[in-house]
C-alpha cells in the first residue's frame, strides 16, 4: 500500500534520523485490550481506578501479604524500608522511605498494583491496593487511623518531601 | 619428574587408557581447576599466580595436542569458551541478596569494546521472566492517532538498524562515593557492558502510530514481575531510541530482555526497559516509583536531582587493574574503556604518576556515539610505585572529574552517576590496588 510507487523510493532515500512513511504494519488493539494493560497511575492521580480502601483493611492485608518482607512497622525487613526516616535526608546516612522521600502519593498505588506482593504481583484487587496504600501512608504518619482512600483523596495528599526535588534535565 | 620430561619422539598417540595419557588428563584437570580459581593467565600478561608449566608441551618437545587428532565438531553445537577460560564469569553480589539484583561483567578479562552476551552484566527488579516470543506483544497507545499492537514477527518486518552502544547501571561504582572498594575492576565497575544491538528505530514505530501534537513524554513498561516502568522524553524517542531484539548477532538473551527491549543510548541502564510490553505516549513524565523513590540523586543538602538520565563521561583502566600482579619489569600496554552518555569520546589521557602529568592515549576506531571505546597507552614499568589513572573527554566537552571534584559537587549520599577518575596503585612488588588519591 504505502510501499508502492514513490513510497519505495522514499524508503530508500530516507536518512536514519527521518521516520519513514507509514508501513501499514501492526494491528489496532481493542479498547478492552488497552484497558487490561493500561495500569499506570500518574503523579497527579490520572489513571486511579474507582474503588476505595481503609487503613484498617490495609493493616490486615499488610499482615498477611507484606509483613514477612517489610517487617512489623515497615521499618525493618529484607525488602526496602517503607516508613520512618523523615528529617534524615541531609544526614550522613539518610533513610529513604515513602514518608521521607517519595514526592507523590498516587505513585504508591501504581507501584503496589504493578509489583507487589513480590511473590504474586498484580494479584491484589483495586480496593485491596487502596487499603495497603492507605496503611503504608498511615505507618508514615501521613494519614490517620480512620482514613479511607479513593482516587480523589489519594491524589489530594501532599507528601512531606514534595518540595525536595530539584528539577534538572541531564 | 623423569617421566614428565622424557620425550617419546615418533611414538604413536598413546591410547586413552595408557598411564601416560592418564597423567596428561590429570594435569589438564589440575589446570582447569587452577583456571577456575583465578590462577589462569590474564589479559595484558598480568598474572594473579604462575600457572603450572608442563615441560613436555614446550619446545623442543612436541605438545601433546599435536600428537593425536583433535576433537570433532562441537558439542554442544552452540559453542562454549575454552575450558581454560573458566574463570571469566559474571559475578554475583558478594552478599546474598533477598531479591534479584545484579551480576557484573569481568571487564578486566575482556578485549576490544564488545561484551560477549554470556558476560553482559544483568540488573533485574523482579527476576528474569521466561517469555515465548510467539505470545509476546508490544502495545503502543496514549496520545497517538492509531494505537498499535505488535507481535515479534511484525516487529521483525520493520526496517532494521544495528548500532554499538554501552549500557551502564546508574549505580555503577557508587560504593566509591564512600570508600575505595577492595575488589577487582569487575567488583567495582562491572555494571557496564557494550554490544552491537539490532532492532527497529522507535521513531519508525511511533510514525506508524501517529504521535499527536500534545505528546511530550513516553512511558515504557516491561513484562517482568515488576512491570518495570520509566518515563523518557519524546525527543529521545525520535532521536536515537531503538526497540532491539538482536544483541551481538543473536537474539537477546533472556536476562537482557528477550524477546524485546527498549534501548535509550547513553541513558542510565534501567531506562532501557527489558521485556518491553507497552509504550504509552503522554504529555508529562509519569513519576513512577523508579524515577522518584529510586533513580534520583540525593544531594548533601537533602534535596534530590530529578532527572539525571544521561550517564556522565567516564573511563577506566582495565589492564592492569586491582587485584592483578605485574609479572615483571619492562614494557606493557595500559588499556581500558571510555564512554559517555553525551556522545562520542574525543580524547583519553593517561597518567602514571597520580595525575601530575597526562599523555594522550590511542583510541581504537571507529569511535561511536554512546559506545564503549578502547584506549591504549604504552608503558615501561621500572619497578617503582606508580598511580595509574585515565581521564576521558567527550564531544560535548565534558571532562571526567577527579574524585575530589565529584564528591565536592554532589556529596557522598548519591547512589548514582559515579564517574570520577579511577586510580590504581602499582606497588613496588607489582601488586595493583584501588586507591583514592
Amino acid at each position: 500500500m504505502a510501499l508502492a510507487g514513490t513510497g519505495a523510493t522514499a524508503l530508500i532515500a530516507c536518512t536514519p534520523a527521518a521516520p519513514v512513511q507509514r508501513l501499514g504494519l501492526g494491528q489496532t488493539p481493542s479498547a478492552g485490550q488497552i484497558r487490561g494493560w493500561d495500569i499506570d497511575v500518574r503523579a497527579d492521580g490520572a489513571g486511579l481506578p474507582a474503588g476505595s480502601g481503609s487503613v484498617a483493611q490495609g493493616r490486615a492485608i499488610y499482615g498477611a501479604r507484606c509483613l514477612a518482607c517489610h517487617g512489623a512497622n515497615g521499618e525493618r525487613g529484607t525488602a526496602p524500608r517503607l516508613a520512618g526516616g523523615q528529617g534524615t535526608l541531609a544526614d550522613k546516612a539518610p533513610v529513604l522511605t515513602v514518608g521521607s522521600y517519595w514526592p507523590y502519593a498516587p505513585t504508591l498505588y501504581d507501584y503496589i498494583r504493578r509489583a507487589m506482593p513480590q511473590d504474586s504481583p498484580q494479584s491484589l484487587t483495586v480496593d485491596e491496593v487502596y487499603a495497603v496504600t492507605a496503611y503504608t501512608l498511615h505507618l508514615n504518619g501521613i494519614i490517620g487511623a480512620e482514613a479511607v482512600l479513593d482516587a480523589a483523596s489519594l491524589a489530594a495528599i501532599r507528601m512531606p518531601n514534595r518540595e525536595g526535588f530539584r528539577p534538572v534535565m541531564q | 619428574m623423569d617421566d614428565v620430561v622424557r620425550q617419546e619422539t615418533g611414538a604413536p598417540a598413546p591410547a586413552p587408557a595408557s598411564p601416560r595419557r592418564r597423567r596428561f588428563i590429570a594435569r589438564g584437570a589440575a589446570a582447569s581447576l587452577a583456571a577456575a580459581s583465578g590462577a589462569a593467565t590474564l589479559p595484558g600478561a598480568v598474572q594473579a599466580a604462575a600457572p603450572e608449566i608442563l615441560p613436555d608441551n614446550l619446545p623442543p618437545n612436541v605438545p601433546q595436542w599435536m600428537r593425536e587428532p583433535g576433537a570433532g565438531f562441537l558439542n554442544p553445537p552452540y559453542g562454549l569458551p575454552s575450558p581454560f577460560e573458566k574463570n571469566v564469569l559474571r559475578k554475583l553480589p558478594d552478599q546474598p541478596a533477598a531479591f534479584p539484583t545484579a551480576t557484573r561483567t569481568p571487564l578486566q578479562h575482556l578485549f576490544g569494546s564488545t561484551t560477549p552476551n554470556g558476560l553482559f552484566f544483568e540488573r533485574h527488579h523482579a527476576g528474569v521472566p521466561a517469555i515465548d516470543p510467539a505470545q509476546h506483544r508490544l502495545m503502543v497507545h496514549g496520545l497517538v492517532e492509531r494505537p498499535l499492537l505488535l507481535d515479534m514477527k511484525t516487529l521483525l518486518r520493520f526496517p532494521a538498524v544495528s548500532r554499538s552502544h554501552f549500557i551502564e547501571c546508574s549505580g555503577n561504582g557508587s560504593a566509591e562515593f564512600k570508600a575505595p572498594g577492595r575488589g577487582t575492576v569487575q567488583d567495582i565497575h562491572g555494571l557496564l557492558s557494550g554490544a552491537e544491538w539490532t532492532g527497529v528505530r522507535l521513531a519508525d514505530v511511533l510514525a506508524e502510530a501517529g504521535v499527536l501534537p500534545a505528546a511530550r513524554w513516553l512511558l515504557a513498561e516491561g513484562a517482568d514481575a515488576a512491570a518495570m516502568t520509566r518515563s523518557f522524553p519524546l525527543a529521545k524517542a525520535l532521536d536515537d531510541a531503538l526497540l532491539v531484539y538482536g544483541q551481538n548477532g543473536e537474539m537477546l538473551r533472556p536476562e537482557q530482555g528477550y524477546p524485546l527491549r527498549l534501548l535509550l543510548p547513553g541513558f542510565e541502564g534501567n531506562m532501557s526497559v527489558k521485556w518491553l510490553r507497552r509504550l504509552k505516549v503522554g504529555d508529562a513524565p509519569f513519576h513512577t516509583r523508579e524515577e522518584t523513590a529510586k533513580y534520583t540523586d540525593l544531594m548533601p543538602d537533602g534535596t534530590a536531582r530529578q532527572f539525571t538520565f544521561r550517564m556522565g563521561v567516564k573511563s577506566l583502566i582495565t589492564a592492569p587493574s586491582a587485584r592483578q600482579v605485574l609479572d615483571g619489569h619492562g614494557f606493557r600496554e595500559i588499556s581500558g574503556l571510555a564512554w559517555s552518555g553525551h556522545g562520542r569520546i574525543t580524547r583519553v589521557d593517561v597518567s602514571v604518576d597520580g595525575g601530575r602529568r597526562w599523555q594522550a592515549a590511542a583510541l581504537d576506531g571507529p569511535v561511536q556515539r554512546h559506545a564503549l571505546t578502547r584506549f591504549r597507552f604504552p608503558w615501561r614499568w621500572t619497578g617503582q610505585e606508580a598511580i595509574l589513572q585515565s581521564r576521558a573527554v567527550d564531544e560535548a566537552g565534558n571532562v571526567q572529574p577527579t574524585r575530589d571534584a565529584l564528591v565536592g559537587s554532589v556529596g557522598r549520599n548519591s547512589a548514582y552517576h559515579y564517574n570520577a577518575i579511577q586510580s590504581w596503585k602499582v606497588a613496588a612488588d607489582g601488586e595493583v590496588s584501588n586507591v583514592h588519591v
